[in-house]
């Protein structure tokens, strides 16, 4: 007899001999045990259900594949001392067999790229066309800007202008200091020590100041306003706004995108001089430029068109970012898990835009010899 | 029926929402084997005792007692095992979205370990027939999937480990009279096919008067009565009355007669 642990089925001679719970929380076990199990070659076999005392449907297909596949190999098999409720289970998953669902194969080789080049070009011309709405609905709200939502653009600026202000300070001032720390290091082997004030303060205003805001921005209010917007597609929210004949560009998108626009240049000018000050901490403690000699220097060789350029991109930066994040929200569909997805799209696609239209920007104004 | 222990028992269980009082000494026994069902009007709190029960939310004060146990000292792992004993409909469906129906129905099944990937679709279509869900809508997402045919998949899911206990939770609320008549007669087929003992919690007088056993009316934070509809009906509480003598009430009580009757 070649008896199995664990109490699951036994086989002797032309005979099985089933025992122990046959349900799911054990049926790995069971599973196991038929896979291993050498079937009887008789031609008759029976099967002894009389010691199994607890089963479910699951424990009952299983019995019921078991006895189909010897069957399939042209034994007949009688099934001995089933329990009514073996009986009835047995003919439950009976009548209930259906076929097997198969996957769809997956899409591959040619058609795979005709269909993703398809919905990018879908995708591209789609984006356009949401610019290009956006512009004009904000031309449109520039004649008439009664019709601006002017409480949604408050509280858009206080959520992500003025509640952003702590982290964006934190930052750049620790830029700021990283910024002067490298710098003081090479001045120092050279002893020109004062230039650390032209080195921080054209980094600083030019560049670092409105790129970090800006990657700052969109990590946080970017992301909310897909994450926003996507959930009021799945809840329906949004079809209920279009239904109450409510514009979602107006009620939904251009308060963000306006708001945005006005915070991300003020949050920069902070950020310039938040981060100044770092440098400036730095060159007085390891450089030993102090704080009037520092300003001084400061206005003479830190010329204004630095300040200008620097917050002249900014509002290109906002409106990337609240566009990319709107547009990210209404292209959410189906469930919630597509919300996850396209948030993170969206925070990826416009940190991406930015500093790709930061590069732009820089390679004009070296060509203009700005 | 009633000599069988009680498989769920509340007692003197009390919930607060800050001010609001929403439970204040709801006692309830469910038998094994029986259709239960906790109805009251909007907000009373029947879907709230039914996440307690359900262990997903904390009562206030009270016990609750689950096949025999009680629930307020477990372990993490005794949770789980009595939690596994317990199949649940939730009223939206709950499925995974980003899971396909079998993928959603297998999901339980792999938490159990060491089942084949065949075997568990094997299962898994098992439970989609046995729920009355066509099975060449296993592969689709629930977002393609209509009403009733999400509720009918969500079913699958709450029976794929063979529950003691299955909870519906407003299991008839969106779908339209045909499909809600339906999915009474699958809910009754299932319970006896598979032994089960079912809680739920409905609105639906006609699922209350065809479905039922008994019910428990809950209102004014306690269970204002417990018993079949017939018992109900000749209650003297005048909320009871309202709810079951109301004109739908009426309509649904001489369906149900009609129904029975034939």
């Amino acid at each position: 007899m070649t008896s199995i642990e664990g109490e699951t089925i036994s086989v002797e001679g032309g005979a099985i001999t089933c025992s122990g719970a046959w349900t799911v929380g054990r049926l790995g076990l069971i599973e196991r045990r038929l896979e291993a199990l050498r079937p009887p070659n008789s031609p008759e076999i029976s099967v002894d259900v009389a010691g199994i005392p607890a089963m479910d449907t699951s424990g009952a297909w299983l019995l019921r594949r078991m006895i189909e596949r010897l069957r399939g190999k042209g034994s007949s098999v009688a099934l001995k001392g089933a329990s009514r409720e073996i009986e009835s289970l047995l003919s439950l998953v009976a009548e209930t067999r259906g076929p097997i669902p198969h996957r769809a194969p997956r899409k591959w080789g040619l058609e795979h790229v005709g269909r993703s080049a398809w919905s990018a070009a879908r995708q591209s011309r789609d984006a356009i066309a949401f610019v290009g709405e956006a512009f004009a609905g904000l031309a449109q709200a520039a004649r008439r800007p009664g019709a601006i939502r002017w409480r949604s653009l408050l509280l858009s600026l206080h959520r992500d202008g003025l509640d952003a202000l702590a982290i964006v300070g934190l930052l750049s001032f620790l830029m700021g200091i990283v910024i002067a720390y490298q710098g003081a290091e090479q001045l120092k082997t050279v002893g020109a020590n004062i230039f650390i004030v032209d080195l921080v303060g054209i980094s600083m205003l030019r560049e670092i100041a409105p790129l970090i805001t800006a990657i700052l921005v969109a990590g946080r209010s970017g992301s909310a306003y897909t994450a926003q917007i996507g959930t009021m597609r799945v809840t329906e929210e949004f079809d209920a706004v279009r239904a109450l004949g409510i514009s979602p560009l107006d009620y939904l998108i251009l308060p963000r995108l306006l708001a945005l626009a006005i915070a991300l240049p003020l949050l920069t000018v902070y950020a310039d001089a938040v981060g100044v000050m770092g440098g400036m901490i730095i060159a007085s403690a390891d450089l030993g430029i102090r704080f009037p000699q520092f300003l001084s220097r400061f206005a003479y060789a830190v010329a204004l068109k630095h300040y200008v350029i620097g917050v002249g991109k900014t509002p290109i930066f906002a409106a990337t970012i609240a566009l990319v994040g709107c547009r990210q929200g209404l292209e959410v569909s189906g469930g919630v898990e597509s919300v996850g997805r396209r948030t993170t799209e969206s925070v990826v696609q416009s940190i991406f835009l930015v500093i790709v239209f930061d590069a732009a920007f820089s390679i004009l104004f070296s060509v203009w010899n700005i | 029926m009633m000599a069988k222990a009680p498989v769920i028992e509340v007692e003197g269980l009390s919930t607060r929402f800050g001010e609001a009082v929403v439970h204040d000494g709801v006692r309830l026994s469910v038998y094994p084997d029986e259709i239960f069902a906790i109805a009251g009007v909007n907000g009373a709190g029947k879907s709230v005792l039914l996440r307690e029960i359900l262990l997903l939310q904390k009562p206030d004060s009270g016990s609750i007692r689950l096949f025999g146990k009680d629930t307020g000292s477990l372990s993490r792992s005794e949770l789980l095992a009595l939690r596994r004993r317990c199949g649940v409909l939730f009223q939206q469906g709950a499925l995974f979205t980003s899971l396909t129906v079998a993928d959603n129905i297998a999901a339980a099944l792999r938490e159990q370990g060491g089942l084949s990937e065949s075997l568990i679709f094997d299962i898994a279509t098992l439970k989609m027939s046995l729920a009355g869900f066509p099975l060449d809508g296993a592969l689709k997402l629930p977002n393609e999937l209509s009403g009733g045919l999400r509720k009918r998949a969500a079913l699958a899911r709450a029976i794929a480990l063979d529950p003691d206990i299955l909870f519906l939770d407003e299991p008839t609320s969106g779908l339209d009279p045909v499909s809600a008549a339906g999915f009474d007669d699958l809910v009754r087929r299932l319970k006896e096919a598979l032994k089960l003992t079912v809680v739920m919690v409905t609105h639906d007088l006609d699922s209350l008067w065809g479905l039922a056993d008994r019910v428990a009316m809950l209102g004014r934070g306690r269970v204002l009565m417990t018993g079949s509809m017939e018992e109900l009906a000749r209650s003297e509480d005048p909320t009871v009355r309202e709810y079951i003598h109301g004109p739908r009430g009426r309509s649904a009580r001489s369906q149900a007669a009609i129904k029975r009757g034939s």
